[in-house]
């Protein structure tokens, strides 16, 4: 269980993240939903440790990311936006570092390491530089580090941006299938991915929740029934929106 | 401080097999070998002092680390910065330290295994003639040491930025007044006016004493000493830094 509680984040006088508190079950996929600039980077960036709050915590799987942070950090898998990695490495290589930084040693690390490669598809390019691969395998080496310790919080900062359509059919079908032993937080600007994935949805705007719920519920909230509408309403605040077609 | 087990092992392991991977490595190897080479033999004329002994190698490994190790030591933490895996490093179970310890170890294992490529001098001073052992010894534990100094300061300037370039210049820059602080021609200049505690006190400061001492074999604790707390200094910056701004 993944429960956020009350972050904030200032860098100097920009005030990027706002009390931030929500709580997802495994089980059960969530959607950041929010424009570029609205704070779904920083947010995740606090929850999985790399940035210390301004105030407030994350508790993940019952451990505190802030006073137990070891701990908190053994429970999550993390795929940061861009999903970056050593490039230089091949994927085997890279796999095994991952593993062995977790505290994988020897047949276990193997294993470890060859249950990711399956997963995530990587059998084809195990032996090639990362830096020569091609977007698609590179966002899926990133998965697959991700996934490598089956942590029970998995965070995903816009795990499909910048595949085509194709490679985005295949991340998609990766996490849905992960999706019933797991938390998994994802961010998105991509509003039909949250149709395609996410069982809730948050949108945040500047730095603020401003909608939760099933994205059924959103979408009942605009006349239209469609989520562009009530994204725009939302994320826009008071700023007129035209209408386009 | 953390023990060195575990992450700090496998960040070991990748650190070192990124420096011997890359054909920068080499590059490096083979400049260090020639240039102090070159400055030995060429410089200082190794073969017509008639001494059958190692000052006139090591005397210039100040100089040469100078340049050489803020190069071997700027993409530490700054390309992890550059490339965003800062990010994936410290999301991973690892402390702070376990990283530093880790990239540090890396390469001072690395400028290690460049200095012992020099062991040829060593044969052809003992074929010459029967060279002081005790200095020998002395010369290579305190290039070593000075080379860990060096590197320290490179890994300090290397988590300021994510630009290479400004790393190397501010290491070169660090090393320069650290170094300087203690040469005869600047405490000769400093004397001229200043006290001679203030002198001394600079002089202190700077690698060229302590380093001198350990080159005459003379194993001193306090030039161990010296050493071990600028490289314990330098790494303690860096943990301040990379604490303060992971993001930048
Ligand atoms: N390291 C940083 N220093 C200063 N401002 C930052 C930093 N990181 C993010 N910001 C600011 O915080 C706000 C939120 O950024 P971010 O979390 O990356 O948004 P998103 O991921 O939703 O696009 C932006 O205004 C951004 O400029
Ligand atoms: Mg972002």
């Amino acid at each position: 269980m993944l429960e956020v509680r009350d972050l904030h984040k200032r860098f100097g006088p920009i005030h990027a993240v706002r009390g931030v508190s929500f709580k997802v079950e495994r089980g059960e996929v969530l959607g950041f939903l929010g424009p570029n600039g609205a704070g779904k980077s920083t947010t995740m960036r606090m929850i999985t440790g790399f940035l210390p709050p301004s105030a407030g915590t994350a508790l993940v799987n019952g451990h505190d990311i802030v006073g137990d942070t070891l701990a908190a950090k053994r429970e999550i898998g993390y795929l940061p936006e861009n999903s970056p990695v050593y490039g230089e490495m091949t994927v085997l290589q890279f796999l095994r570092f991952v593993a062995e930084v977790r505290g994988f040693k020897g047949v276990a690390r193997d294993a470890r390491v060859e249950h990711a490669i399956t997963q995530c598809h990587l059998e084809q390019v195990r032996l090639q530089a990362i830096e020569t691969l091609s977007k698609g395998y590179k966002q899926r080496t990133g998965l697959a580090q991700a996934i490598l310790h089956d942590p029970a919080v998995l965070i995903m900062d816009e795990p499909t941006d910048g595949l085509d359509p194709n490679q985005k059919q295949v991340v998609r079908a990766m996490i849905r299938e992960m999706a019933l032993q797991k938390v998994i937080v994802l961010s998105t600007h991509i509003l039909e991915e949250v149709d395609a994935i996410c069982a809730r949805v948050i949108v945040i705007a500047h730095g603020q929740i401003v909608a939760n719920g099933t994205p059924a519920e959103l979408k009942a909230r605009s006349p239209s029934g469609r989520l562009e509408d009530v994204f725009h309403t939302l994320t826009l605040g008071d700023e007129p929106v035209r209408k386009v077609g | 401080m953390t023990c060195f087990s575990g992450p700090a092992w496998a960040v070991y392991k990748r650190e070192v097999r990124a420096y011997i991977t890359s054909p920068v490595a080499y590059v490096f190897m083979v400049v260090f070998l020639v240039l102090t080479a070159f400055l030995t033999f060429s410089v200082s004329n190794f073969y017509e002092n008639n001494q059958a002994d190692l000052r006139s190698f090591f005397m210039w490994h100040p100089w040469v680390y100078l340049i050489l190790v803020p190069a071997a030591a700027m993409r530490l933490w700054a390309e992890e910065r550059r490339t965003g895996t800062i990010e994936l490093l410290l999301t991973l179970p690892i402390t702070l330290n376990q990283a530093i310890l880790g990239k540090f170890f890396a390469a001072w294992t690395f400028l290690a295994a460049a200095l012992a490529l020099t062991f040829p001098i060593v044969i052809t001073t003992c074929y010459l003639g029967a060279p002081d052992g005790g200095a020998i010894v002395g010369g290579y534990l305190g290039s070593l040491l000075l080379s860990g100094a060096y590197l320290a300061v490179g890994m300090l300037t290397s988590a300021m930025t994510r630009n290479q370039v400004i790393s190397f210049v501010l290491s070169v820059v660090i090393g320069f007044f650290l170094l300087i602080a203690g040469w005869p021609p600047v405490t000769g200049m400093l004397a001229h006016w200043a006290p001679l505690w203030l002198v001394d006190g600079v002089a202190a400061f700077s690698f060229m004493a302590h380093f001198d001492s350990l080159q005459r074999g003379v194993l001193d604790l306090r030039d161990l000493a010296y050493f071990a707390s600028v490289i314990v200094f330098m790494l303690f910056t860096a943990h301040v830094v990379l604490e303060n701004r992971r993001a930048a």
